[in-house]
């Protein structure tokens, strides 16, 4: 177990590495999201207002 | 040849629809692949006969960098197609493209200074393939920043088409350039691992973190694409019933 | 009107009268070239009128070329060796600076939309115009490379060479400008914009054109980087007068 988190010595580049790609990753879900989320409420305000006007 | 289905893809209710359903089909195999390729590239693959352990930052490097160029293309191929057909999904899939495609970039440039420091004694190396991944950085914010810039969304849509048409022109005459001019200055540079092929252990896992990430991409595409097309559709009367759900 | 403003006025008149719907279909394929020769002739005889203007890219480039002694060392040795690298990135920088000014007037005095409203070829206007900010900013870079070379120390003989190399050179330059110069058209405050989108693309003419003047400097053949100078130029004429046609389009949408 130790030997794996080790990496042979390398830990100190290796699992930073990993770090660093899976949270661009989780950033990428998270924005995405977060962007479809402002769409739709912007939407829906658009719609909301087309409907005052009329 | 039947090209409906293409011309479907010009309407954004379609292509809204289109993109609710498919995602879960590509999220969760890409989950799956990515889990796998970790489960095979971080346990299973031995160590490597120069490297040791330090090589299984290629399974998150390798993704990054792909991933870089794959998306840099599929942006441009889209921009392109919005050009010529005018189609406004197709300028919505560029536009999403480009988040994904620059923090991307930057992982690979991230994990590629890693991997170089316990490999080269130093974190940056003016290597064609981390030069040219850096140039790439700079086109995907030049991209990021004209659109930010033009205020109107259809001038912004059609100006950061062609600019990304422009760029994807140009992306193998630096990458050649950079290629070339390194060769001048130092040896090759050497990001090998040790043998002149991959063994099946240490190649599998690989494959299948780039397809993992491949189907993330798409999963995240169409997530974005559905948000950017609602922004382009003004009040059409499809989106009452989207938003409503 | 004035004599010098009906001057100016008659190459727009006669662009926009070569009209390829008129009936006289023998002259349009002359008119073409026409166009090109009046809007190039327009582009020259209005910088002519603001010389001081054309100055400021040179005068860009010669303080660019002071900082590097300053910043690093005076020793002629030294700076042999980096004036390659100091002489490109003057260069381009002084050629950023000047690409404010390709589109900026004629968007400003609709010149731009009569051109694009006029019928003719937009691509051949761009080509007219791009030659015209080479022969104003480009090929007095180019002039002035060799006196540049000469302050960091490099001798005479590599002179013509350098000469050559940053006129090519500059020409590439000018062609892919004009691209980032069109896309960016009407945005405030471009400057900034304008070099992040044109840098990565002139990066394969900064290092074929430094290899180059690296070359001419040791006295050894450069004719390899020098025709990659010009296949680059060449791909750059070919590509960039549509990309900037089209990009001005969009702009003026």
């Amino acid at each position: 177990m130790r030997a794996f988190f080790d990496m042979g010595g390398y830990a100190a580049f290796v699992w930073p590495a990993y770090a660093v790609t899976f949270a661009v990753v989780l950033l990428n879900i998270f924005w995405a999201r977060r962007a479809l989320e402002r769409s739709r409420a912007e939407a829906r305000r658009r719609l909301q207002m087309q409907r005052e006007v009329s | 040849m039947n090209w409906t289905w293409f011309h479907r893809l010009a309407s954004p209710p379609h292509v809204y629809a289109l993109a609710v359903r498919l995602t879960p089909w590509f999220a969760w195999p890409a989950a799956l692949c990515i889990a796998a390729g970790l489960w095979g590239g971080l346990v299973l693959a031995p160590p490597d006969y120069q490297q040791g352990d330090g090589f299984r930052i290629i399974y998150v490097h390798a993704p990054s960098a792909w991933m870089s160029l794959m998306v840099y293309v599929t942006m441009a191929g889209a921009a392109a197609v919005g050009l010529i057909w005018r189609m406004k999904v197709a300028h919505a899939v560029a536009a999403s493209c480009a988040p994904i495609g620059a923090s991307f970039t930057f992982a690979a440039l991230v994990t590629g200074a890693l991997w170089g420091q316990p490999m080269w004694g130093t974190y940056w190396e003016w290597d064609p393939r981390l030069t040219s991944e850096l140039v790439l950085l700079f086109l995907y914010l030049g991209y990021m920043g004209l659109r930010a810039g033009i205020e109107d969304p259809q001038r912004a849509d059609r100006a950061s088409a062609v600019l990304a048409v422009v760029g994807v022109v140009n992306v193998p005459i630096i990458h050649y350039s950079v290629t070339w001019w390194n060769s001048l200055h130092q040896a090759p540079s050497v990001m090998r691992l040790g043998k002149p092929a991959m063994p099946l252990a240490m190649l599998v896992p690989l494959l299948l973190m780039l397809l993992g990430f491949t189907l993330f991409f798409v999963a995240l595409l169409l997530t974005r694409v559905r948000g950017e097309v609602l922004a382009r559709e003004r009040t059409a009367s499809w989106i009452r019933e989207v938003v409503r759900a | 009107m004035n004599h010098s403003d009906r001057n100016i006025a008659q190459p727009l008149a006669a662009l926009v009268a070569a009209d390829p719907d008129r009936p006289s279909s023998v002259c349009q394929r002359a008119s073409a070239l026409e166009a090109v020769r009046l809007a190039l002739q327009r582009d020259l005889q209005l910088a002519f009128r603001k010389r001081g203007q054309l100055v400021q890219p040179l005068a860009f480039f010669a303080m660019v070329t002071l900082l590097f002694p300053l910043a690093i060392s005076p020793e002629l040795a030294r700076l042999r060796e980096l004036a390659p690298g100091v002489l490109w990135v003057g260069a381009l920088l002084g050629s950023l600076l000047a690409l404010e000014f390709l589109f900026r007037d004629d968007a400003h005095d609709g010149t731009l939309e009569q051109y694009a409203l006029s019928g003719q070829s937009l691509t051949a206007l761009m080509v007219a115009k791009t030659i015209a900010h080479w022969l104003l900013t480009g090929l007095p870079l180019a002039l002035m490379a060799p006196l540049a070379a000469v302050s960091l120390g490099v001798h005479t003989g590599a002179l013509p060479g350098i000469l050559f190399a940053v006129a090519v050179g500059s020409v590439a330059l000018s062609l892919i400008g004009s691209i980032g110069a069109a896309l960016t058209l009407g945005i405030k405050r471009s400057g900034a914009l304008l070099s992040l989108l044109t840098l990565p693309l002139s990066l394969p003419v900064l290092i074929f054109g430094a290899r180059a003047t690296q070359l001419a400097i040791h006295g050894a053949s450069f004719a390899a980087p020098l025709e990659l100078l010009g296949a680059l130029a060449v791909l750059g004429g070919t590509l960039a007068p549509l990309a900037a046609a089209a990009a001005v389009r969009i702009s003026l949408e």
